[in-house]
Order: structure tokens, then C-alpha cells, then sequence
């Protein structure tokens, strides 16, 4: 088992705070072009999640895993190997987006990669996770890992249920990773759930089960590789709950007044990125002036690749392919 | 020898089973000795081992991980117990799995079988024709075979092609229809419709359970009146092919349509849509649809054989279409 203490955790740690860093400068800059009237549809932040999704995405192989990330995981998608123009083109709509205009915001994906294209309706992607994984089984694969992101408000879905309760049947090598920020859109745990936490889920399911302060880079870091190393290793399916606060609305649309003051206070010195910063340093694993570099690398590639799918051509609807199914009968 | 439509479909499966790797089948009870509610996969989890799956109640589930399945390869068999179960796991169908062709231009190779339709005291959730429901959705295919070669030929068909398609199989065809063999040495394209029975005096279109009907009204009046009813044999509800439906009306200039499922917005609506959009002046007469009731199926055979289309009433409604 690989440690915080340990060095070897210093080279995910470093990718996942750089991917940390490119989600939060991707994000403050789609939020600005969103204001600005540039985006057509929604925009999602992932504010308070980076952590979370980065430490997902670090431990995952593209190509040999699966990876279900959701409305948050700008970070996980970085961690995971892609660039932030492919989240751009999905926002700006470009006909060179893996979407093609046909879909927007975070609903894009790569399948080829292991990558599903989500859905708006919640739960559905893990599911599709574990038939992903239960096809690397028929063809005799192993030491791959699905991951699957759901939030608090996903856990009362009931495709959700049905699909922990088949990997869990199956034993497949799948890590849920519920993070709970406290909010389903408007609507607060109280009102989502009655059960005392979230790990109780997971154990009715009779999975391994994992918990962490998801604002604590550190401990984020060694609870996803702690969770994604023992589905790796044949121990079945695993429940992670990551515990943090939205930092934002549910999307740019909504200013989260109801979440209240004296709540967002007491996250006000909890942003993962500060804490995953301060650790970072603490454990000499960067220095100020690395840390401050990456900052301003991020915020220019992001600003490059932003620029870059702004000028990219949008789909032509007198070029669309208008169809529905791949194949179509004889005529 | 003779086989029945659910043999074709138990032999289809087996087939697929032993030519594909890629192939395995997921759903309820369908593993082990029992071999599904219907035995459409009896013996096949012994002679194919690891790839006749069970799962929990879970229909979402199940359609969700054979449309993971399939995107990471494989070409699931899906089975829903009951078509009418089948709504369980729409979202899974319609949503994800139907649209994902469009959206990402990657077909999703999955099966969905749908045991369907009525059989005397299956009741309200045990009986539905939900054809038109799936087929509203764009990205998929419905396939609906009236025959037993149709079973074999047309489930074999829908693995093959790479996108999701809905097998409607009707259970009251399972042990009812028999024929000699499964093969026909030279099977319609799928996607192209039959005509099951030429006729001058008017066109019935109808498909699953609703042919052998339609044919049963054929012979009737043929014999009591000397009216001959064409009867055409959509084989899939979509694609649907209106070239075929509009071939044999411009021949009768009557069109009758059969469905077993709902009035509103079924299959017999979008049929009629069609020929009065493109074959109005073919028409010498308005056309009709029958088809349920507009209540829930009852369980009582006594109800249920007036709730759905019979031969009978097949007869009555096309000696009507034709006095007109």
C-alpha cells in the first residue's frame, strides 16, 4: 500500500494538483465568457470538487479504465489525460468537438477511451461503467478499474440503486465516488436522505467502503488511490464518500443564495486548491515560485485553447447528417 | 418435424451464442436450469458458460450495462421478463442508448428482447403491445416478426446490425405458431414488409400477433363473401416501409390497419399518417384502424378477447371498409 508519507505518492500528487489548477482556471473562464453572453446553454463549475475529481482521474488509465465523470469533474477529465479543448469546444460548440454541436457543456465524451458520453439523467452512468467493466470480463481482461462520479442527490435515483446493487451482485471492479457537497441543486442533504451518512449506502450494498474530507487534497489523494488500487486488485467494487461544500451555483445561472452564510464561511479557508497548495509546499513536493508557474501556465493554456475553439467553425445545419441509426434497410 | 416461433428464437440465440464471442445474453432468471420465464433460453447457460447471465430486478440496470457492454465491444442480448417491464428501463434505451449514435456518431450494438403482447389472463402489466412507444424514439429499431422463420431470421439480424434494436417477440405466438423449419432459404430483407396474402379488394396491414388474424378474417370472408383481402406483414415497425403499405393500396385503394396496441398515437395512427400523406389519391375510401380498446388490458379472457383485434372483428370492420 502506497502512503501520503510515502514519495511515491509525490508524482499523482503533483498531476493532480496541475490538474487542479488547469480546472480552476478553465472554469473561471468559461464562468466569464458565460457572463459575458458567449455560451449558449448552461455552464457547470466544479468549485470545491477539484480535489476530488483530480484525485479520481490520477490513479485511472485511459484506454485500460472507464471513467464516468459527471457535472463536477472538470479536474478528473484533466487528471484522466484531456486536454481543456475538448471541454471548451463542447461549451462553444465547435464542429470539431467530439460532440459536434450535438451536445454541449459537460455532456461530452470519448467511448473509444473508456469514456462514456454522460447523459442528463442521473445515475445512468454506472451502469454503463459496469457493462464496460463487464465487457473487459468476457474478454478475459483484468487489473482495470471503472469509476463512476454520482453526487448526494444522485444516491436517491433509482437507476442508481439498480446498478450498485448489480456491481455489487457481479463483484466488478468498480469505485463509486459519491461526493456529497451538501447540495442537489437547491436541495440540502436534510432533504435528500434520512439515513445518518451516506457510508450506510454503500454498506447495504455490501461494498468496501471509503470516506474522506473531500477539501483535504492529501487525504483525497490516498483515499482514491486506497480505493482504485483494491478494485485493481480483484476486491470488488468500492463506495467512496467525499465530503465537501459546492463553492458556486448549481451552475452559472444560480447564485446559491440558499445556501447559507455562516456554511459558506466555514469553507472559506477550505477551497481545495489553497489547501492542496499549502500541502503541496508543506511537503516540499513544490516549491512557491513551481507552484506559481503552473498557475500562470494553466491560465494561458487555458486562454489559448479557449481562444483556439472560439475560432473554430460551429456546425452548419444545411451539412448536418440528420441520422438517427448507423444502419438503414435496403431500399 | 415442427418447431415453434419460440424454438426460433431459442435456436437463433444458440446460434448467435456459438458463432460470436462477442455475444452473451444478460436478464432475469435466464441462467441456470431454469432458462427464463419463457424457457426462450433454456439449456443455453450450460452449453455457453459465463456468458448466459443473470441479473437482479433491475431493468434500468440491465439495459445500462448492455449498452456498456456494447460500447466496449461486446453485442449483449438484453431480456426484459415482460415487454411491459420494458418501460422500466426506457431511460437506459431511449435516452442513453438510442441517441448515443447521433450524439457521438458510435452505434450501441445492443438487443433488447421484449417478450410482448396479450395471452388470455395476463392482465394489464403482463399484455401491452408497447411497440410504438420504443419506436417513437429516434435511434432505434422495432422489429415485431409475425412468423417463425421471421423470429429466427430477424433476431439473428438484429445482433448483426450495429445499432440498438427492440425484438418485440409476442408471447402468445411462442408455442402457438408452428411451422415445418425455422429457415427460409431466401428471408426478406429486414426492413422490408410481406405480403403475407394477395388480394383485390382491400389492403389490411397489420404485424406480430395481428397477422396470423388478419389472415384468419382473409380466408372467412374469401369463403362467406368472395371479397379478397391483401394482407400486408409489417415485419418491423421501424423502420417501417410505407413503399410496400403504398404498393399494395394503389392495387385495393381500401387500407384497414390492425394493431394490438393502443388507439392513441399507435402504430396503426402513424401507418394511416402516412398513406393519407402520401397516397391519398390512391384512396377510394376513408382509411380505418382497428385496435385495442382504449382502457387497460383486462385480465379475464373473456374481456381480453374483446378488448384486443380479433379475426372476427378483422372481418366486420374490412366488409365495412370495402361497403364503402
Amino acid at each position: 500500500m502506497q502512503s501520503v508519507n510515502g514519495s511515491d505518492m509525490k508524482e499523482p500528487a503533483k498531476r493532480a494538483y496541475k490538474a487542479m489548477l488547469m480546472a480552476r482556471a478553465f472554469d473561471t473562464k468559461i464562468s466569464a465568457l458565460y457572463k459575458a453572453g458567449k455560451i449558449f446553454g448552461g455552464v457547470f463549475l466544479g468549485r470545491g470538487h477539484e480535489a476530488i475529481a483530480a484525485c479520481e482521474g490520477v490513479f485511472l488509465e485511459k484506454g485500460r479504465d472507464a471513467y464516468a465523470p459527471f457535472i463536477r469533474e472538470q479536474a478528473g477529465r484533466c487528471a484522466w489525460g484531456y486536454s481543456v479543448l475538448e471541454s471548451a469546444r463542447s461549451y462553444l460548440g465547435s464542429a470539431q468537438g467530439c460532440m459536434r454541436g450535438r451536445d454541449s457543456n459537460v455532456h461530452w465524451g470519448i467511448p473509444g477511451d473508456g469514456n462514456p458520453a454522460p447523459i442528463s439523467h442521473l445515475g445512468t452512468g454506472i451502469s454503463v461503467i459496469a457493462g464496460l467493466m463487464l465487457a473487459r470480463r468476457l474478454q478475459g481482461q483484468s487489473g482495470c478499474v471503472g469509476l463512476a462520479c454520482i453526487g448526494d442527490g444522485t444516491t436517491s435515483v433509482g437507476a442508481t440503486h439498480e446498478a450498485a446493487n448489480l456491481v455489487a451482485v457481479e463483484k466488478l471492479p468498480v469505485v463509486i465516488v459519491v461526493t456529497n457537497n451538501q447540495y442537489a441543486y437547491s436541495t440540502p442533504n436534510s432533504q435528500e436522505f434520512a439515513c445518518k451518512s451516506l457510508m450506510e449506502r454503500g454498506k447495504g450494498y455490501g461494498m468496501a467502503c471509503h470516506e474522506c474530507d473531500g477539501t483535504d487534497f492529501l487525504q483525497t489523494l490516498e483515499t482514491m488511490q486506497r480505493a482504485i488500487a483494491a478494485a485493481r486488485a480483484g476486491e470488488g467494487p468500492q463506495w467512496v464518500v467525499a465530503e465537501t461544500l459546492r463553492m458556486c451555483g448549481h451552475g452559472e445561472h444560480d447564485d446559491a443564495s440558499y445556501i447559507p452564510a455562516e456554511l459558506k464561511a466555514a469553507y472559506a479557508d477550505r477551497d481545495p486548491l489553497a489547501v492542496a497548495r499549502r500541502q503541496m509546499l508543506e511537503k516540499g513536493w513544490l516549491s512557491e515560485e513551481e507552484a506559481n508557474a503552473w498557475e500562470e501556465e494553466c491560465r494561458d493554456e487555458v486562454q489559448r485553447l479557449v481562444a483556439q475553439a472560439q475560432k473554430e467553425a460551429a456546425p452548419r445545419s444545411e451539412e448536418e447528417d440528420w441520422d438517427a441509426t448507423s444502419w438503414h434497410p435496403m431500399r | 418435424m415442427s418447431v415453434t416461433y419460440i424454438d426460433a428464437i431459442h435456436q437463433a440465440l444458440a446460434e448467435l451464442l456459438e458463432e460470436d464471442p462477442k455475444v452473451f445474453l444478460l436478464g432475469e432468471d435466464i441462467a441456470g436450469s431454469f432458462g427464463g420465464a419463457f424457457k426462450a433460453t433454456k439449456g443455453l447457460a450450460e452449453r455457453f458458460p459465463g456468458r448466459v447471465l443473470n441479473a437482479p430486478i433491475a431493468e434500468d440496470a440491465i439495459a445500462g450495462v448492455g449498452m456498456g457492454a456494447a460500447l466496449g465491444g461486446m453485442k449483449p442480448i438484453i431480456e426484459m421478463q415482460f415487454a411491459d417491464f420494458g418501460t422500466l428501463a426506457q431511460n437506459q434505451i431511449a435516452n442513453n442508448a438510442a441517441a448515443h449514435y447521433y450524439r457521438t456518431g458510435i452505434p450501441v450494438n445492443l438487443t433488447v428482447r421484449m417478450p410482448s403482447g396479450g395471452t388470455p389472463g395476463g392482465g394489464p402489466f403482463h399484455s401491452q403491445s408497447l411497440e410504438a412507444l420504443f419506436a417513437h424514439y429516434p435511434g432505434l429499431h422495432v422489429f415485431t416478426p409475425a412468423t417463425v422463420a421471421d423470429a429466427y431470421y430477424m433476431l439473428k439480424e438484429a445482433v448483426r446490425i450495429p445499432d440498438p434494436v427492440v425484438f418485440m417477440e409476442h408471447k402468445f405466438l411462442y408455442r402457438w405458431l408452428k411451422a415445418d423449419t425455422w429457415v427460409d432459404p431466401q428471408p426478406l430483407p429486414v426492413g422490408k414488409a410481406r405480403i403475407a396474402r394477395m388480394g383485390k379488394h382491400a389492403t389490411v396491414v397489420a404485424f406480430s400477433a395481428m397477422v396470423p388474424e388478419a389472415l384468419k378474417a382473409a380466408e372467412e370472408l374469401s369463403a362467406t363473401t368472395g371479397y379478397e383481402l391483401e394482407v400486408v406483414d409489417l415485419r418491423s415497425i421501424k423502420p417501417l416501409d410505407t413503399d410496400t403499405i403504398l404498393a399494395s393500396v394503389a392495387r385495393t385503394a381500401r387500407l384497414l390497419v390492425v394493431s394490438e396496441d393502443f388507439p392513441w398515437g399507435g402504430v396503426a395512427a402513424e401507418v394511416v399518417a402516412r398513406v393519407a400523406d402520401a397516397g391519398f389519391h390512391l384512396l377510394d375510401a376513408p382509411p380505418l384502424r382497428l385496435t385495442s380498446r382504449e382502457t387497460p388490458i383486462p385480465a379475464h379472457p373473456e374481456l381480453w378477447k374483446a378488448h384486443r383485434p380479433s379475426a372476427a372483428g378483422i372481418a366486420a370492420a374490412a366488409r365495412y371498409l370495402i361497403s364503402l
